[in-house]
């Protein structure tokens, strides 16, 4: 006599090798996206993050213009990477913003100073606070921002070479 | 050479294992004398090749041999010959080597020793294990040969990661392997029964020992794992569910309720398809750990030699062999003949309970590590923590431990709870004075309360089984019971204590500065560098006073290691009887200041004693069946001799 019931532990283990296989098969993707895009960028108050350059206020990212907000530390080496190819995004014509994580005046000055300066304004985000808001995961990171200060698309990690069309076109839709 | 002699003996043990396999099957089939007599034999060679060649790996390593790409990538000749040692199987490589290597001993071992089940079983069992063992070397040489040599030699090597460095990690992972592995042992037994359909107390006496060593290993291992991540994290916990933890627990959890089961097996002849199901899913869990660590498939703190493609062989090992399993389980369970009854109220009943509890953990923890995996297939990300498992788990625990504190006392067949309604009145005495002392003196959570009462209450009701009984001439295997279940009250205790009444402190310490946690006052006296073979720190020099008591000296670093570039917290204990002080230094804050972090956790240390007794008693109770064994196995043979001289 042959009891169905002895078949149960095989089906469960090939549903969790189907499972396991699948999983397996599709690319592991380890960033945590924002829930803030397509939404408007939180408020805050920040001081002028170096002296330079004025400060950023919630006012700043509604003008009109569409803006990259790049969130960035002069204590981050991946920032220092990611100088160069922001450099290039100002050169092609895109107005960026800066926000400086748990940064001191004098190392952004010094950063700026070594690596360059594209930014029109820099706000100090002494306790991450905006960063949390806005559901960031860490710096460098980069937002698009519309003229009406709608959060259009996040990029996680340093901008490299191949990125630079890309926000350009995001930048490009998000004036439409 | 020494390479190429290591991977000529692996590939020679493969030929080997398949061997095996083929004249295994064969002998089943037919029970022929010509093949039969060659599978034996087979499993012995095999497991002397396989020893060797992991010999000539870690004579590599021992040499830093920088042509070798495993040791290019995993060793310096800077670094501890220790640690050189131990580099040999702190990688995917070594440590797969390592795996089949335990495994073919294993196989040697029961080739060699075991007579006491019928030859086709035995056949059958070496063939299962010979079929095992021969995709692990196909996964070896096709995918992750050691021996691999680099078309040019490395001119120094990368170094081992610092928090391998250690002399607990040294030995954990080997540890746990020969417990994995040796539920490989149990898993060809109970294909190797379920095949030649002789499920009887013979081949549950003949898999108990196998049972019970694996177990052993297993708890040395969690347990050496757990003090290691609590004293090198520098977190202060002993136990964060992660999946990599959850992978040795499962086969824990499973080879616990074999032992039971096939305890059930060998003195009653009951449980019989259940025993062997069990004998499948232990080690089907120590598969599933493996694949789960090794194939990134999951996010875990201590992902270890990540690499999807490994991922697909170990899945693809996996499907055939516990499919396989499962699908003869299926086709041949109905066959099994059903074992003996028992009432309810029997020592197998409660044995039954604590299997049924310790299957619904398993599933519980089992669920919860799959549960991400599960979820992201349908696009939503979830974590799982301890909230779930600690909840969850203690539904089906405190159950378990009830039944453990009756279980022992009761008869086995058919007993009245009438009987030992008396000595179960006292331990549960014991717990409710402990329940109401607790919430008179401290107010702690509803679990930790449940756990110091009922870790208590075991304490006494683990003891009972001794009353009315000469203690000199009880059998080893019962002192074992009787430790091992006292060690799991030890453990409650501690791990409920740690849960109530730890304290912590953070604190930005100027040297000559003190802080309080729980009644130690800490002075931070100095901080110092120190230099040590492949590493530089800072030290934190501190004097610890208990209640006011004389000063003792703590030095926690913080250390930098150089090959490769890592930093690593070393965290400071001193423990007292009831309970460890734990200071780790941190960053220096602003200018003069030093981050100093303080716990004060009260009988902390019960949790890591209570493991090893555990396997204490797992240790005199596999002492004590092997004497036994061995006892009975001289009577035997004197007997047939006897007799031979009797028969002229």
């Amino acid at each position: 006599m042959n009891n169905w019931r002895f078949f149960l532990p095989l089906a469960v283990f090939a549903a969790f090798i189907g499972v396991a296989a699948y999983q397996l098969t599709q690319p592991k993707d380890e960033f945590v996206y924002s829930a803030m895009v397509g939404k408007p960028v939180p408020q805050f108050a920040m001081r002028a993050a170096s002296s330079d350059r004025p400060g950023l206020s919630p006012a700043d990212l509604k003008d009109g213009t569409p803006k990259l907000l790049n969130i960035w530390a002069s204590w981050c080496p991946p920032c220092v990477a990611e100088a160069p190819h922001l450099a290039a995004l100002k050169a092609q014509g895109a107005p960026i913003v800066g926000v400086a994580i748990r940064d001191r005046p004098e190392d952004v000055a010094t950063f700026l100073a070594r690596y360059g300066n594209p930014y029109d304004r820099i706000g100090a985000d002494d306790l991450s606070k905006l960063q949390l808001s806005i559901g960031g995961s860490g710096v460098p990171e980069t937002f698009v921002i519309d003229g009406n200060g709608i959060i259009r698309y996040q990029h996680i990690g340093d901008i490299r070479a191949e990125h630079v069309p890309l926000l350009l076109e995001k930048l490009r839709e998000a004036g439409e | 050479m020494i390479a190429e002699l290591g991977l000529a003996a692996l590939w020679l043990a493969a030929a080997l294992a398949a061997l095996q396999l083929v004249a295994g099957f064969l002998a089943v089939r037919r029970a022929e004398g010509d093949m039969a007599a060659l599978v034996r034999p087979a499993a012995i060679v095999q497991g002397a090749l396989c020893a060797f060649s992991f010999a000539m790996l870690v004579w590599l390593f021992a040499r830093t041999d920088l042509s070798v790409k495993l040791v290019a990538t995993n060793s310096h000749s800077l670094k501890p010959l220790v640690y050189k040692l131990s580099g040999a199987w702190g990688n995917h490589e070594g440590s797969m080597l390592l795996w089949v290597t335990v495994m073919s001993a294993a196989g040697a071992l029961i080739a060699g020793v075991e007579r006491r089940l019928p030859e086709r079983t035995m056949h059958a069992t070496l063939a299962a294990q010979g079929f095992v063992a021969l995709g692990f070397y196909a996964f070896l040489l096709f995918s992750s040969n050691p021996f691999e040599r680099l078309p040019l030699p490395a001119l120094e090597g990368n170094g081992l990661n610092p928090l391998l460095q250690d002399i607990g990690l040294a030995f954990h992972p080997p540890t746990l392997y020969l417990g994995y592995v040796g539920l490989s042992v149990a898993f060809s037994f109970a294909v190797g029964a379920l095949l030649t359909r002789a499920v009887t107390p013979d081949f549950a006496r003949a898999m108990r020992p196998w049972v019970l060593g694996a177990w052993v290993f297993l708890t040395i291992g969690i347990t050496a794992g757990s003090y290691w991540a609590y004293y090198e994290l520098g977190w202060g916990g002993w136990w964060f569910w992660d999946p990599v933890e959850n992978a040795s627990l499962m086969p824990w959890l499973a080879a616990t309720a074999l032992l039971h089961s096939v305890t059930v097996l060998a003195a009653r002849d009951a449980l019989r398809a259940w025993t062997i199901m069990l004998g499948v899913v232990a080690f089907s869990m120590s598969m599933v750990g493996t694949f789960l660590v090794r194939s990134g498939i999951l996010t875990s703190v201590h992902a270890f030699a990540v690499d999807p493609k490994r991922g697909s062989f170990i899945l693809v090992l996996l499907a055939i062999y516990i499919g396989g399993a499962l699908a003869v389980f299926g086709l041949r369970a109905g066959t099994v003949a059903e074992g003996e009854r028992f009432a309810p109220v029997s020592r197998e009943g409660a044995l039954v309970v604590n299997n049924v509890m310790l299957s619904a953990i398993l599933g519980v923890v089992l669920l919860g590590t799959l549960y991400p995996l599960l979820t992201e297939a349908m696009g939503v990300r979830v974590s799982v923590g301890p909230p779930y498992f600690n909840s969850a788990g203690a539904i089906f625990v405190v159950p378990m431990l009830l039944v453990m504190a009756a279980g022992p006392l009761l008869r086995w067949r058919s007993d009245r709870l009438a009987r030992v309604r008396g000595p179960l009145v006292v331990a549960a005495l014991v717990a409710l004075t402990v329940l109401a002392a607790v919430l008179i003196l401290a107010a702690p959570g509803i679990l930790p309360l449940i756990g110091l009462a009922l870790g208590a209450g075991l304490l006494v009701a683990s003891l009972l089984p001794l009353r009315g009984r000469s203690l000199r001439r009880l059998p080893l295997a019962t002192w074992g019971m009787v430790i091992a279940h006292f060690g799991i009250g030890v453990t409650l205790i501690g791990i409920s204590s740690e849960s109530a009444f730890s304290e912590e402190r953070l604190a930005a310490l100027e040297v000559g500065d003190s802080a309080e946690v729980g009644p130690w006052r800490v002075t931070l006296q100095a901080v110092t560098p120190v230099a040590g073979p492949n590493w530089n720190a800072i030290e934190g020099v501190m004097l610890a006073s208990y209640g006011g008591g004389a000063p003792v000296r703590l030095a926690p670093q913080a250390r930098s290691f150089w090959t490769p570039p890592q930093e690593t917290t070393e965290s400071a204990l001193e423990t007292r009887w009831n309970g460890q002080l734990y200071a780790v230094l941190g960053k220096a804050a602003d200018g003069q200041r030093w981050q100093v972090r303080l716990w004060w956790k009260p009988f902390v240390t019960l949790i890591w004693l209570g493991g090893l007794l555990i396997a204490l008693g797992g240790v005199l109770a596999l002492l004590g069946r092997v004497a036994h064994d061995l006892r009975r196995r001289t009577v035997t043979r004197k007997a047939a001799s006897r007799r031979a001289e009797l028969q002229p």
